[in-house]
């Protein structure tokens, strides 16, 4: 309906997207056909615990999966228009860091330690602009300022700044040739509190000035409600739920999300206990047959470990992947006003 | 003022890798003491022909054979009538440009060996190690041996034999080297930048491999002079008559009883060099291990 409408708006169009990594014990499967759509100007939040498949579907957006081992088994990825899985390395080179840029999880990792911040803002303009040295450096320079380090410091080594700081620098990276989408690989993970605050503020801000559309991977519900428009929760290589930032925060429908949700502070409430959810996520080289999420599930019933429960549109927005609303009585237990 | 004391508290920070090594590498005495010697040998092989010309000095003074040292013939003369002290000055420059070149060819060929080997795995990795291993398994004097006769007696010639030897340390230098680097995430945000392969490898890898490959340089340097002086005594250096350290070494072996000074002075000559060499490379490997680092 309104996303015929809007096909126009549309960045990235993932569907029934299948990640494996064949190693030489078993066959992991890291993504079991998940779809995701990135409009314009939009932040998606893609939530869900270590191991989930965040990482890897970024990976594959990216078309980075590991040469040898990892392998994607199926699905279609549209980026503006373009099929980027079917591309040639080449070609895609053509498209990464141009067209779509990624934010990796540890800034102190992230960068080359012996070149300067300066060079490595200015690699990615050299490569896709094809600015000379002088250029480059003069905008990297100002990419530099962008976010809020003075431009003197680009000749400084990555072990002269702070963890904040070199991740601003990888943001500046990120941004230097005016990608269409973002992907924020758990982009403040690594960081103190206090800097998260900042780096996140600062990608808000540039978000808006450059026009971008944002994938925010994540395992922290603070970060999308403070940045997202729409949330994937993820959970075992699928996605369990999804909707806009309201429809999964204030109507809560999968019990995995309401588990995520249970397992924090609550600030209102602070003699409530924490309700972590029990067990552990299944390994996904043997995952549980039906729902993966069935074995941890209070609401569970035998009709769960039947079948993979397809997705159940609430609203036009909203869809949540539980047999369980099969019955239009059930609701979970978390009521949020 | 806020801006003043910024300045000046960023400082101590700002220190290239380079400078670093360097002030790590200046508080090690024996490493210092190396690098002055190697120095002294460049300027002696440099400033030879400067202080002394060699047809003057050696070949017209032909005549007094045999002398012992004394005030006139610091290291005494030859069977030739040849001063020694001049010869061995003169000798610094073969053994110093035969070891500069050696390396230098076999760093040329052996560390992008061992960086596609190291990046690319597989079938070409496989290829370039097994072929690397036959050349370990052959004793390095007896593949220089094989070269020199084959391409005939010359300096070049000597240089590309001694190089070639030592092609497959630096392969497999580089290739462990490049193994633990290419996993780092920045070479994966490189990639996610849209970099090529071969800017990956120039740009972010070999410049993290350096630090290894430096300090074999080094040994390697010493090990050539060697090497080279070897292949001398060997007769299939630097032909004659050449003021070359082996070749003296073994014209004074005829010689060795009664003027030992003939083989002791370019045989400590030598020595004196390769230790130097030596031991500026153990103070550069200390200097660059990031796990001494305070």
């Amino acid at each position: 309906m309104s996303e015929i409408m809007k096909n126009d708006d549309i960045v990235l169009q993932v569907e029934d997207l299948r990640v494996e990594y064949h190693t030489d014990e078993s066959l992991v499967k890291a993504v079991n056909g998940i779809d995701l759509t990135v409009r314009r100007n939009q932040t998606l939040g893609l939530v869900g615990e270590t191991g989930a498949g965040k990482t890897t579907t970024a990976l594959s957006i990216m078309n980075l999966i590991p040469d040898q081992v990892g392998v994607i088994a199926g699905g279609s990825i549209t980026l503006e228009g373009k099929k980027t899985l079917e591309m040639s390395d080449e070609e895609m080179n053509h498209i990464r860091g141009k067209d779509v840029a990624m934010i990796f999880q540890d800034p102190m990792t992230a960068l080359n330690p012996v070149t300067t911040v300066g060079d490595q803002i200015a690699e990615a303009l050299r490569i896709h602009e094809g600015l000379d040295k002088k250029a480059a450096a003069e905008k990297a320079g100002k990419m530099l300022e962008v976010v809020g380090i003075p431009a003197e410091r680009a000749n400084e080594y990555p072990h002269q700044f702070s963890g904040g700081m070199k991740q601003r620098v990888v943001i500046a990276i990120g941004l230097s040739c005016n990608p269409h989408l973002l992907i924020a690989d758990e982009p403040t993970t690594a960081l103190d509190v206090t800097i998260q605050a900042q780096v996140l503020e600062i990608m808000q801000e540039l978000k808006e000035k450059f026009q971008m559309s944002m994938i925010m991977i994540t395992h922290d519900l603070g970060i999308v409600a403070e940045i997202c428009d729409e949330v994937s929760v993820m959970y075992a290589g699928r996605i369990v739920e999804h909707g806009t930032l309201e429809d999964v925060f204030e109507h809560t429908k999968h019990p995995y999300t309401e588990g995520l949700f249970n397992s924090l502070p609550d600030i209102n409430d602070r003699s409530r206990k924490l309700t972590p959810i029990p067990g552990l996520m299944p390994d996904p080289a043997n995952l549980p047959q039906g729902c993966a999420f069935a074995p941890r599930c209070r609401y569970a019933t035998e009709e769960c470990t039947k079948a993979v429960p397809e997705k159940r549109w609430i609203s036009d927005t909203h869809y949540v992947a539980c047999s369980a609303y099969d019955d239009p009585a059930f609701h979970i237990e978390r009521k949020v006003d | 003022m806020s801006k003043n004391m910024k300045a000046t508290s960023a400082k101590p920070k700002k220190r290239s890798q380079f400078q670093e090594t360097m002030r790590r590498l200046s508080k090690n005495r024996s490493a210092m003491l190396g690098l002055a010697i190697i120095l002294v040998v460049i300027l002696i092989s440099v400033g030879a022909s400067i202080f002394y010309d060699y047809d003057t000095q050696v070949i017209a003074q032909v005549g007094d054979r045999l002398v012992k040292p004394c005030w006139q013939h610091p290291f005494g003369t030859d069977e030739l009538g040849r001063d020694i002290f001049t010869r061995v000055l003169y000798g610094a420059r073969y053994s110093l440009s035969v070891s500069f070149v050696a390396v230098l060819v076999s760093l040329i060929i052996g560390v992008p060996l061992g960086a596609i080997a190291g990046f690319c795995g597989g079938v070409i990795e496989n290829l370039i190690m097994r072929f690397n291993d036959i050349l370990l398994a052959l004793p390095s004097i007896f593949t220089a041996i094989a070269i020199v006769s084959a391409l005939g007696k010359s300096t070049l010639n000597l240089m590309i034999a001694v190089g070639v030897c030592s092609i497959c340390t630096f392969t497999q230098v580089t290739r462990s080297a490049v193994l633990t680097v290419r996993n780092n995430e920045y070479v994966e945000a490189a990639r996610a930048l849209g970099a090529t392969n071969l800017h990956i490898i120039f740009q972010h890898i070999l410049p993290n491999c350096l630090a290894p490959i430096i300090v074999q340089t080094t040994f390697r340097m010493g090990q050539a002079i060697i090497s080279a002086a070897s292949l001398s005594f060997l007769g299939l250096g630097i032909p004659l008559p050449a003021p070359e350290w082996g070749a003296m070494l073994s014209a004074g072996r005829n010689y060795l009883l009664g003027y030992s000074y003939m083989t002791m002075f370019p045989g400590l000559a030598l020595l004196i060099t390769v230790i130097a060499f030596n031991m500026v490379g153990d103070g550069l490997r200390d200097a660059l291990d990031p796990k001494l680092k305070h």
